[in-house]
């Protein structure tokens, strides 16, 4: 909407939304349910941002169909809403394994405010706490869930944590910070039933090897799902996700998909990926506004990329970091444990295709530029992962592009 | 619009701008006091590079189309629509560091005493950036460009 309005101050725009105001940031919902952060400090936009923006707000309703020959929108009271040009953004909606007991009373998601307020309730009658999922969402639920006095367990199927961003040796550093603070972590299985007590409520879960947890609550963060209902067996083309171009158009006229439900352009397979996360959702987003309102703009692309705070251990993971043995690339590693710090480059014919950083990541924005704009880096790759690592490092010709203004 | 540029050319590397930087962005204002008093001490928001005989100062160079205000999970980083600047709200930053990870300049600091993001605010209460005013050598210059 920011993007539209850049470029088009007067045009209506609508906008329907099963969120309540005000606009909150979900990814700070660990924090929040922690106490860290207050109400006020979520607030992602002002609470004025609808009429600054001069839009028409249809808060805590639900489209439920579209009709894209006469081209409206229906809403869950029936009413109409007449578009000419149409941006889906529905998101994400957290997957939910088909496990005996996922019905539980006490088994929640962690995706929205209403998850971290019921587990903040539910956490205050119980302490035992299984996270099933050891992926992003599940360090921020287990951090925040241990910070309020949880006795969190995580349980992840696969053998390390966090082992689509990681490699083994990062993996194993985050899991001893996550251990440090008590947090108990099983790697290489999974939760096959959730046991009920006879209230309906959690009162344990079994893994894969027989193994029972007794706890009270369940958090279930294993990955996300793009939103597609609203275009399934429509015009719409859905492979994973709503299929976009590079102007993040849908292969209907008019139709434009962004975020987490959209199947976009990615950097490092150079295919269409489903990327559901928040830098590339609001590029993608501002992308979309802007062609839809006539700027034409084209999307650079994403790439995997994750930056976590948790447990005291500041990361940066980009693009390929786990290459598949055998393919051409070449690996870059500086370890030292007893600080921590790890730091990895993989490279592919000269040009960085993925970096983990693991402690001293401030620099980490210089490697994710050469990566994203495929710079050829063999010249200077013997200093990637040292100590001093900056701008000061790359070809002046580059510097001088970066630093265009300076030399104007 | 006016923005600091940087001239490595004539940079000696002395790391003045470093010390009034954070001598502006310090409590006190003064450089004894927000070196030895003030805990944690303020960080420069600029830094220094340096491979002899090459150096340059680098700070937030406030990009016209700035992928750390896309990156920001808490709305903390914004492109402020009349001055073009990348503005940082403190009070907002939830210090996830997503910012730091695509910052093309690594201009970005991590103030871990506060879990906060700092960064260059070109100093809002002066008419000439601390660091561009006291660089001895003019390698940080304060210049009307064309924005937006």
């Amino acid at each position: 909407m920011e993007a539209i309005r850049e470029v088009d101050p007067a045009g209506s725009l609508t906008v329907v939304t099963e969120e309540l105001m005000p606009i909150r940031s979900r990814p700070m919902i660990g924090d929040f349910l922690c106490g860290a952060a207050p109400l006020q400090k979520t607030k992602y936009r002002s609470d004025q941002f609808w009429c600054e923006n001069k839009v028409r707000a249809f808060t805590g309703r639900k489209a439920v169909r579209v009709n894209f020959g006469e081209k409206y929108v229906e809403l869950d009271e029936g009413e109409r809403i007449e578009f000419e040009q149409l941006l889906i953004a529905t998101g994400s909606k957290p997957f939910l394994p088909n496990i005996e007991g996922v019905d539980a009373k006490g088994v929640f998601t962690f995706t929205t405010f209403a998850d971290a307020e019921a587990a903040k309730r539910k956490l205050a009658e119980e302490k035992r706490v299984v996270v099933i999922g050891g992926g992003l969402i599940g360090v921020c639920a287990a951090e925040a869930l241990a910070k309020c006095g949880g006795d969190v367990t995580i349980v992840e199927l696969q053998e390390r944590i966090l082992s689509l961003l990681l490699d083994d040796a990062a993996s194993d550093i985050l899991r001893q910070a996550i251990r440090h603070r008590g947090v108990k972590i099983i790697t290489g299985h999974t939760v096959q039933q959730i046991e009920k007590r006879d209230d309906g409520s959690v009162g344990a879960v079994v893994l894969d090897n027989g193994q029972r947890l007794p706890c009270g609550m369940v958090a279930i963060a294993i990955g996300v799902r793009p939103r597609t209902e609203l275009v399934l067996d429509t015009e719409v083309r859905v492979n994973r996700g709503i299929v976009v171009d590079r102007f993040m158009r849908t292969t209907l006229p008019n139709v434009y998909a962004c975020g987490d439900v959209a199947e976009a352009y990615d950097l490092i397979s150079e295919g269409r990926r489903v990327l559901p996360q928040w830098p590339v959702a609001h590029m993608s987003g501002r992308v979309a506004g802007f062609n839809m309102a006539g700027a034409k703009r084209a999307y650079p692309g994403g790439v995997v990329m994750g930056a976590l705070k948790y447990f005291d251990t500041p990361l940066v993971a980009v693009g390929r970091t786990n290459p598949e043995k055998g393919a051409d690339y070449e690996v870059l590693v500086v370890h030292d444990p007893d600080r921590p710090r790890y730091k990895k480059a993989v490279l592919k014919d000269g040009v960085l295709h993925g970096f983990i950083l693991v402690g001293d990541i401030e620099r980490a924005g210089i490697l994710c530029y050469l990566l994203t704009k495929g710079v050829d880096v063999a010249a200077f790759k013997d200093t990637l992962l040292s100590d001093g690592f900056g701008l000061v490092n790359l070809s002046e010709g580059l510097r001088r592009t970066m630093l265009m203004r300076s030399w104007m | 619009m006016k923005r600091i540029l940087v001239r490595e050319e004539v940079c000696m590397g002395c790391g003045l701008c470093e010390v009034h930087c954070i001598v502006q962005h310090s409590k006190s204002k003064d450089v004894i006091k927000a070196y030895k008093r003030e805990h944690p001490r303020p960080l420069s928001r600029v830094r220094v590079e340096e491979l002899r005989p090459l150096s340059f100062a680098i700070q937030c160079q406030h990009c016209e189309d700035p992928l750390c205000v896309d990156a920001c999970l808490s709305g903390a980083m914004q492109l402020d629509e009349e001055t073009r600047l990348v503005l940082h709200d403190v009070e907002k930053c939830m210090g996830c560091w997503t910012c730091i990870a695509v910052c093309p300049y690594g201009a970005l600091r991590m103030d871990e005493s506060r879990n906060v993001v700092v960064k260059c605010d070109l100093c809002p209460t002066l008419d000439t950036p601390a660091c561009v005013a006291n660089c001895p050598n003019e390698a940080l210059i304060y210049k009307e460009v064309a924005v937006g």
